[in-house]
């Protein structure tokens, strides 16, 4: 049985008291078929000390919740629905600036795209409550290991957007994060990150740190078996990692539904022995929430719980899979429009407005400095000149074998005597 | 006289896969974005509203589970296409191919064949994000019981495509996406086959033998005209099949030139232009009059597009590599 037993549903993510089994552990408002198989459960397996995930006289958390029991703070609306967590107001306004921000890179992307100053690159609106809300959790120690469309998860991590750009340009360069941001390069494989997220969070509780480590995946990855050998290394040597899946419901055509017959990728975690949960992706204190949560479990281990888990943020990519795709072709305007009303920014810029954290002024102030910020990092990406071709050979091997060192200067030679022209297709 | 239509080389590869799929109830194409979506080059557009979902498959994103659930079919007697989007994302599936695919007929005494035909788009030159541009045609023509295609014309693609799909054997089947859409050629509307393991003189000469395959012929065949300008007469042929190579049509070119180069735009070290020079030494040694050439990619990563134009074999280098060949 996949669907865990939950206390009570609003019992999430701010440290509660402990519930004792007799005042909440079977105040569950699942059907009763379910209360029943639990109490069997209890009762023939007591050493256990599980119902689902839940242990008894452990804090109940976020992890405590059905799979398929999506932890919410705001509706669709912007109104408070949850906990809201426990931010200060500037904290809660820069969130919301991120989200801008990502947003406008965004369409300026796609737009450079559009006009050949830059390749392929893979869009993010929509997922931009997912991103920064849980980018916001992280600690600067802590790591993130991205699949290759957190640009705005990133950025809020530390990546400067003309790292970002210039990877997406085609330089090398982009992937060189600063050497105080804790950012892995951009893994294009699908899943491929995954195994790595757990061998680095492995390697820190080798050594006694305690960073955590934040992996990001989408739907699709979870039906390759890296995922699936990443996550269940970390189930068995309970590393602190979290497994934060981009469920946004496309893996360029394919539907969600066609990558699995489970009810929800959150209940993956139940095969591997770990946490997991479901979280409103579109709902950026949901997420940061969450996140937080799945971050402290993995940082601060509770001898009994799985220090690893894994997070379904469930979302909506509203363009294509990357520039080189037509939505249109295989989803229908419907589904988007359905989607879009969900608008992570909207939601927030609604709740932060209700709270007088936001007024048209700010937002006008936000929406310029956005486009200031973005321009400027355009304009300092298409500044850099193409590499040298030494480039090529450069960072192959700490030191470069003979072998290359001749391949480089036969190339350097013949480029000398005939001009660059004669190797450039532009 | 058949009717023709003016394709491409990926229309050409789609009306191979028609071709197949309306002749044989036992091929389907498998892969991920191939139904609904006609693939992301457009590779199979309009096969899944043609022959529906239980023969142009949209499978979960799993290369080993798409190649190897092709190796389970391909054993009961079917035909599986499988299309991997991407060759760089075909490594998850390398088990497969080098455990499986390449190895049932030989494991089970012939009791299994695989007649399986293995589609991925593979090489540079198109601004591709990373892991997008690679050739590694050399892991799987190093790897026995595999036979490796690579068309480079939108005719030979569809005719080498269909000898492939009724191959008994597995075939990896790779297609140069830089020249996908380069160019038309007339193209029979009636199934037809190119047969695997023969090579195809693209331009005569008598100076130097120059040997390439897929993107490569183009400008191969651009450097070899400028030097014909200046009185030096290249023979260029192109290999169409990798594995197994056409060993008679490569000797029987450098014995008539006594000179070689080859050109792809895989890495040097472990290429198969090391292989084609090694066939050269064994069979023809005393024709040869000067070293032989290799004008290749570097040996290095494959890069991001704003260094991929360095990287790639441009006619200057072919060029440069031939004339060193010439003037030994």
């Amino acid at each position: 049985m996949l669907t865990k037993i939950l206390p009570n549903s609003s019992e999430f993510v701010q440290k509660r008291p402990i519930l004792s089994p007799s005042d909440g552990q079977f105040l569950i408002a699942k059907p009763l078929f379910l209360s029943i198989l639990n109490y069997l459960r209890k009762r023939y397996y007591p050493g256990a000390g599980r119902i689902g995930h839940a242990k008894v006289g452990s804090t109940v958390s976020v992890f405590d919740r059905a799979y398929d029991d999506t932890v919410r703070v705001l509706d669709e609306d912007g109104e408070v629905v949850g906990d809201v967590p426990d931010l200060d107001d500037e904290s809660l306004v820069e969130m919301y600036r991120h989200m801008r921000l990502a947003r406008h890179f965004d369409g300026r992307a796609v737009s450079l795209q559009r006009q050949g100053r830059m390749g392929t690159y893979p869009p993010l609106s929509g997922q931009e409550g997912a991103q920064i809300g849980s980018a916001y959790a992280l600690d600067d120690d802590d790591w993130m290991v991205p699949s290759y469309r957190e640009h705005g998860a990133a950025l809020v991590h530390g990546l400067p957007l003309k790292q970002t750009l210039l990877y997406w340009m085609g330089h090398e360069d982009g992937n060189n994060a600063p050497p105080d941001v804790n950012v892995f390069p951009v893994a294009v494989p699908i899943a491929s990150q995954v195994p790595h997220a757990t061998g680095a969070a492995w390697a820190s509780k080798l050594r006694g740190e305690d960073d955590a480590f934040v992996c990001y995946f989408g739907d699709g990855a979870t039906s390759e078996g890296d995922f699936h050998e990443g996550v269940n290394f970390a189930g068995v040597f309970d590393t602190p990692t979290v497994f934060f899946c981009n469920n946004n419901q496309w893996a360029i055509s394919v539907p969600r539904e066609r990558q699995t017959r489970s009810a929800t990728l959150a209940q993956k975690a139940e095969a591997y022995g770990i946490d997991g949960v479901q979280v409103d992706g579109m709902d950026p204190l949901a997420v940061y929430s969450v996140t937080a949560a799945a971050l402290e479990k993995a940082r601060d281990p509770d001898a009994d719980r799985p220090r690893p888990t894994l997070i379904e943020a469930v979302q909506y990519r509203f363009g294509a899979h990357t520039t080189a795709d037509d939505p249109t072709v295989y989803r229908d305007d419907d589904e988007v429009e359905r989607w879009k009303r969900k608008d992570p920014i909207d939601r927030l810029e609604s709740y932060l407005r209700a709270e007088g954290l936001l007024d048209d002024e700010r937002v006008a102030e936000v929406e310029s400095s956005v486009e200031a910020q973005v321009a400027d990092a355009i304009d300092a990406a298409e500044s850099m000149a193409r590499p040298d071709p030494r480039e090529l050979f450069e960072h192959a091997y700490a030191e470069l074998p003979p072998e290359l060192e001749r391949q480089y200067e036969e190339f350097a030679a013949l480029r000398d005597e005939r001009g660059d022209a004669a190797f450039l297709e532009d | 006289m058949t009717d023709t239509q003016n394709l491409t080389l990926v229309q050409a590869v789609r009306d191979g896969l028609h071709s197949e799929l309306r002749a044989d109830d036992d091929v389907v194409v498998m892969g991920q974005d191939v139904g609904k979506n006609g693939g992301v080059f457009r590779a199979t557009e309009g096969l899944y509203d043609e022959f529906g979902g239980d023969r142009v498959i949209d499978t979960p994103l799993a290369e080993s589970g798409i190649i190897g659930t092709a190796v389970g079919m391909a054993a009961m007697g079917m035909r599986p296409v499988p299309e991997i989007q991407f060759s760089g994302f075909m490594y998850p599936g390398f088990d497969q191919i080098v455990s499986h695919m390449s190895r049932f007929r030989t494991r089970s005494r012939g009791r299994f064949t695989l007649p399986m035909t293995l589609r991925a788009p593979y090489g540079g030159g198109i601004r591709a994000p990373e892991h997008h541009s690679e050739s590694k045609e050399a892991f799987y023509a190093h790897e026995a019981g595999l036979k490796v295609v690579v068309p480079s014309t939108p005719y030979e693609a569809k005719g080498l495509l269909a000898a492939s799909i009724r191959d008994p054997d597995p075939v990896i089947f790779l297609e140069p996406k830089l020249i996908y859409r380069a160019f038309r050629e007339q193209v029979p509307e009636e199934p037809y086959t190119v047969p695997i393991g023969e090579a195809a003189t693209r331009r005569e000469g008598d100076d130097v033998a120059v040997f390439t395959y897929g993107a490569m012929t183009r400008p191969t065949l651009e450097a070899a005209e400028t030097l014909g300008e200046e009185g030096i007469e290249c023979e260029v042929v192109d290999l169409r099949t990798v594995s197994p190579l056409d060993r008679e049509a490569i000797v029987e070119a450098f014995e008539k030139t006594g000179r070689a180069v080859v050109v792809h735009e895989a890495p040097k070290t472990g290429g198969l232009a090391g292989e084609i020079t090694a066939i050269l030494q064994e069979e023809a040694l005393l024709y040869q009059e000067a070293p032989i050439g290799r004008v290749t990619g570097f040996d290095v990563p494959y890069p991001l597009y704003a260094l991929e134009d360095y990287y790639l074999p441009s006619a200057a280098r072919i060029e440069e590599g031939i004339l060193k060949a010439v003037e030994f």
